[in-house]
C-alpha cells in the first residue's frame, strides 16, 4: 500500500510540485506574521514589485532554456527602465525604436555568442557594462517620469483579485502556451536539450538561438518598463540586483542549468518567492540588509530539497 | 518503382580529417527495395560515409546524388530530409528534456498548428506499435526518462514515420547494439517489410548474422574504401571476416621472449560480467593490449584497474593516459610544464611551495627524451598540437612513480609519426620494468603487445598471446559467434 502511494506520488511530480509549495509556505508564514497582508491592499503591496522581477525571470529563463546565462539582464532592465522613463515618456516613438533596437541586439549577441562560440558568461558580463554605460547616458541622475498608460496599468486595481497576481498568472500562461506547448517553442527547447540532434534534423541552431536571445531582450524591455510603472521613475541601478535574481529564480522553479530544462510557470513562482523574501523578513523586523542572505538560504533550503527527491528517484 | 535508376548515387566520394583520409573514393549505388549490409572494422569509414549521405557532412570530393538529381553543392540535413534520407545515429539523438511525442515533432516540421501533439503521438504511437509491438513506451514519456533501449526504439520509430516527405532511404547505424534480441529481430523484420514495399535501407552493424540474414547487398569497407560488394549470397561469415581485415602475418618483433609463468603478475583483473574463469593478467615489463570494437568495456577496466576497485588485484601505483585529452587530459589553461609535472607533485613540494625551479627542470628534461616539440616548456599546453599534447600526458604518466601504466585509447587522433616514436617509447619503458596496459581501437598497435585480450559486450572473448596474434583472430573474436 505504502509503495502505491510511493508510485502515485512520482519524484517527476514531487519535483514539480516543490516550488508552488515553497511559496505556499512563506506566504502562510507571512499571513500569520500579519495577517492584514491578506486583504486585497496587503497582498497588492506585497506582490506589486514581484511583476518586474518576474519578467526579467523569464528572460533569464530563455536564455537559460539554450545552456546559455546572462550577467548583463539587471543592467539591461536599468537600462530599459531610464529609456521607458526618458525618451518613452517625451518622444514615445524615439522611446519605442530604442527599445525594439535593444531587442535586436540582443539577438544578435546569441548569434556572435553561437557562431565564434563564445562563452556567454563573458560576452554578457562584458554587455553588463556597455548597458550600464548606456543607461548612466540616458539618465545620468536619478529621476524621469514613467509614460501615463504604463503607469496607470501597473496600479490598475481590478475587482477581487489584486493586479500583480493576474499579471502574474497571465506571464506564467502566456509563456507556458508559447514555449511548452506550441510546436515551434517545442524545437526552441530542444536546442537545449540535444542542438546535435535538432542540427541533424535540419533545424538552424543560430536561429534558435537568435530567437531565444530576443526574446529574453523582449521580457527585460518589458521589466523595466513595468517597473517605471512601479515606481513612477528611473535610475541607471535600479535593477542591478535583477541579474542574480533572475538566475535564482529560475533554478528555484524547476529550471537547470544545462540541458533545456525549464518552467515558466516554475520561473514566475519562484521570482515571487525572492520578491517576498524581503517582505517576510521586514515582518520578522529583522534589518533588510539580510535580504540577499535570506533569498540565499531559501534557494539553498529548496535546491537541498530537489536533492534530497532526485536520490530517492535514483535510489529506486 | 524503377529498379533500373538507383535511388541514391556516390561517386568518388572523398573526406578528410586532417591528415587522416576518413574517404578515399567511395562510389556505391543504391536501389529502390534493397538493403544494403555495410559491414567494416572501426575507423573503416561506414559512419563518415553515412554522415556524408545524410548531409552531416559536406564531402571534400565527389559527387552524391539522388533520384537521378545532383545535390553535391549545398547538401545539407535539411536537404536530406528533404529528399527522403532518413538516419538513425549511433549514438542517440533524441532530446532527453522532451516528450516522445515531441521528439517526433522534432523531425517532422510539418506537424504544426493547432492539435499537433494529437498529430504526433499518433504519428508515434502507431510507428512504435506497428514495428515493435507491446513496446509499452508512451508518447507522453520523457524521453530522458527511457531506457536506452527505450530511446532506440523511439528513434527508429521516428525514422520510419512519414509525414509529408516520403521516407525512401532509411540508415540504420548499429541499430541493434542496445536492443535485446526480441526487438531486434522486430526491426529486422520490420526493415524487410519496409524494403519489399519499395524503400531502401542501409543497415550497418558488427553482428556478422543479421547483415547475412537482412540485406540482399553486402558492402565490405576498410581504410575508407569499398574493398568488396556483392550479393548478400555470395558470401559467408568467413569470408566476410576475410575482406574486413588485411590478413597479414604479424611480421618482426615475435622475438620478445615471453614473460610469461616465470613471476607473478603485477595486475590480475575480472571483468564484472565475466561468465568463466578467464582473467586478465599483466606482469612487469609486459605490454599487455586490449582490443575489440569500440565500447566493449575496455575502458571500463582500465577505470577498475585505475581504481583498484574490487575483483581486482593490482601491485603498485598506477598512472592513465587518457585517451580523450580534451575532457580527461590536459588541464588547458596550465602551462605545458605543469602539466607534465601534476602526475608527480609531491616530488616537487617544499616546504610551503612548490618548488618552481624543479619542475620546469623535470619537464625540460621529459620534452628531450620524448621530443615534444615546443621551444619552451612554459608555453601554455593548447599551443602544442594535438599528438604533442599526448606525448605531455605520456610524460605526465611515465614521469611519476607508477610501475603500472594503464592507456585508453591513447592514439586517438594522432600522427602516424608521433605514433612511431610513442611506440618505440613504450617499448624501451616496458623493458625497463614497467607494465603499460593498452586499449586500442587499432589493430595495427597491437603488434607492439606481448599479450592480447580481445573484448566482447563487456567479457574477455579471446586471450591470444603473441606468437598466436593475428588481425584475423582479434576480429573473429570481436564478432559474436552465434550472430
Amino acid at each position: 500500500m505504502a509503495s502505491q502511494i510511493g508510485n502515485l506520488i512520482s519524484p517527476r511530480l514531487l519535483r514539480a510540485l516543490l516550488p508552488p509549495l515553497s511559496l505556499a509556505a512563506l506566504l502562510v508564514t507571512i499571513f500569520w506574521l500579519q495577517p492584514r497582508t491578506q486583504s486585497y491592499f496587503g497582498l497588492n503591496l506585497l506582490l506589486n514589485l514581484a511583476i518586474p522581477i518576474a519578467l526579467a525571470t523569464i528572460a533569464q529563463m530563455f536564455i537559460l532554456c539554450v545552456n546559455e546565462l546572462d550577467l548583463s539582464i539587471g543592467a539591461f532592465v536599468s537600462l530599459c527602465a531610464c529609456i521607458t522613463a526618458t525618451w518613452l515618456n517625451d518622444t514615445p516613438l524615439l522611446g519605442v525604436l530604442a527599445l525594439a533596437g535593444l531587442v535586436g541586439v540582443y539577438a544578435l549577441l546569441g548569434a556572435l555568442i553561437h557562431l565564434r562560440n563564445l562563452p556567454s558568461i563573458v560576452v554578457t558580463l562584458g554587455m553588463s557594462f556597455v548597458w550600464l554605460g548606456l543607461a548612466v547616458l540616458v539618465l545620468p541622475t536619478p529621476g524621469g517620469a514613467a509614460p501615463g498608460w504604463i503607469r496607470s496599468l501597473m496600479t490598475l486595481k481590478p475587482p477581487l483579485v489584486p493586479f500583480p497576481i493576474i499579471a502574474a498568472v497571465a506571464i506564467a500562461g502566456v509563456v507556458h502556451v508559447g514555449l511548452m506547448r506550441s510546436a515551434f517553442g517545442t524545437v526552441l527547447r530542444g536546442a537545449g536539450g540535444n542542438p546535435a540532434s535538432l542540427a541533424r534534423a535540419g533545424w538552424s541552431i543560430l536561429r534558435i538561438k537568435m530567437t531565444m536571445f530576443a526574446l529574453a531582450g523582449f521580457f527585460g524591455a518589458l521589466s523595466g518598463m513595468a517597473l517605471v510603472g512601479l515606481t513612477t521613475s528611473a535610475d541607471a541601478n535600479i535593477a542591478l540586483r535583477y541579474t542574480l535574481l533572475s538566475i535564482a529564480g529560475v533554478i528555484l522553479g524547476g529550471g537547470e542549468f544545462v540541458g533545456g530544462r525549464v518552467s515558466p510557470i516554475g520561473a514566475v513562482i519562484g521570482a515571487v518567492t525572492l520578491a517576498l523574501a524581503g517582505s517576510f523578513l521586514s515582518f520578522l523586523r529583522l534589518n533588510p540588509d539580510w535580504q540577499i542572505g535570506a533569498q540565499g538560504a531559501i534557494l539553498i533550503l529548496v535546491l537541498a530539497l530537489r536533492v534530497l527527491i532526485s536520490r530517492g528517484e535514483a535510489r529506486r | 518503382m524503377t529498379a533500373t535508376a538507383p535511388i541514391v548515387r556516390l561517386d568518388g566520394v572523398e573526406k578528410r580529417f586532417g591528415a587522416v583520409r576518413a574517404l578515399s573514393g567511395v562510389s556505391l549505388d543504391l536501389a529502390a527495395g534493397e538493403c544494403l549490409g555495410l559491414v567494416g572494422h572501426n575507423g573503416a569509414g561506414k559512419s563518415t560515409l553515412m554522415n556524408v549521405l545524410s548531409g552531416v557532412l559536406t564531402p571534400d570530393a565527389g559527387r552524391v546524388s539522388i533520384a537521378g538529381q545532383d545535390v553535391t553543392g549545398g547538401y545539407s540535413t535539411a536537404n536530406a530530409q528533404a529528399h527522403g534520407v532518413r538516419c538513425v545515429f549511433q549514438e542517440l539523438s533524441l532530446c532527453p528534456n522532451l516528450t516522445v511525442a515531441e521528439n517526433a515533432r522534432i523531425s517532422h516540421p510539418a506537424i504544426r498548428g493547432f492539435g499537433w501533439r494529437g498529430q504526433a503521438r499518433r504519428l508515434i504511437g502507431n510507428k512504435l506499435g506497428e514495428v515493435f509491438p507491446g513496446h509499452g513506451i508512451s508518447p507522453n514519456d520523457l524521453v530522458g526518462d527511457l531506457s536506452i533501449a527505450r530511446r532506440q526504439m523511439v528513434e527508429i520509430a521516428r525514422a520510419f514515420a512519414v509525414t509529408d516527405r516520403p521516407a525512401r532511404v532509411v540508415i540504420l547505424d548499429e541499430p541493434t547494439s542496445s536492443l535485446d534480441s526480441v526487438a531486434a529481430g522486430l526491426l529486422l523484420k520490420h526493415v524487410r517489410r519496409f524494403v519489399e514495399g519499395g524503400g531502401t535501407c542501409v543497415l550497418i552493424s558488427h553482428l556478422l548474422g543479421e547483415i547475412l540474414d537482412t540485406s540482399d547487398r553486402i558492402a565490405v569497407m576498410r581504410d575508407g574504401g569499398v574493398v568488396a560488394l556483392d550479393a548478400a549470397r555470395a558470401f559467408d561469415r568467413r569470408s566476410l571476416v576475410a575482406a574486413m581485415g588485411s590478413v597479414t602475418e604479424a611480421h618482426g618483433q615475435a622475438d620478445a621472449a615471453p614473460k610469461r609463468g616465470t613471476a607473478q603478475p603485477v595486475v590480475r583483473a575480472r571483468p564484472l560480467k565475466q561468465p568463466d574463469e578467464r582473467e586478465l593478467t599483466a606482469h612487469a615489463g609486459e605490454v599487455v593490449g586490449l582490443a575489440g570494437l569500440s565500447g566493449q568495456g575496455q575502458t571500463e577496466l582500465l577505470v577498475r584497474i585505475f581504481d583498484r576497485a574490487p575483483g581486482t588485484d593490482v601491485a603498485g601505483p598506477v598512472a592513465l593516459v587518457a585517451g580523450d585529452r580534451q575532457s580527461d587530459g590536459v588541464f588547458p589553461l596550465w602551462s605545458i610544464a605543469e602539466n607534465i609535472a601534476v602526475g608527480s607533485l609531491r616530488r616537487f613540494k617544499g616546504k610551503w611551495l612548490l618548488d618552481e625551479a624543479g619542475i620546469t627542470h623535470f619537464a625540460e628534461d621529459w620534452r628531450r627524451k620524448i621530443g615534444i616539440r615546443t621551444p619552451d616548456v612554459g608555453n601554455p599546453i593548447l599551443s602544442l598540437s594535438g599528438g604533442n599534447q599526448q606525448k605531455a600526458l605520456f610524460a605526465r604518466a611515465l614521469g611519476s612513480d607508477a610501475r603500472i601504466v594503464v592507456m585508453d585509447d591513447p592514439m586517438r587522433g594522432v600522427d602516424v609519426g608521433t605514433k612511431q616514436e610513442v611506440y618505440g617509447m613504450i617499448r624501451e619503458q616496458a623493458a625497463k620494468g614497467r607494465c603499460f596496459l593498452w586499449y586500442t581501437t587499432e589493430t595495427d598497435e597491437l603488434r607492439n603487445c606481448d599479450h592480447v585480450y580481445v573484448f566482447r559486450e563487456g567479457i574477455i572473448a579471446a586471450d591470444l598471446p603473441r606468437a598466436e596474434m593475428t588481425e584475423e583472430k582479434v576480429i573473429h573474436a570481436s564478432f559474436r559467434e552465434d550472430a
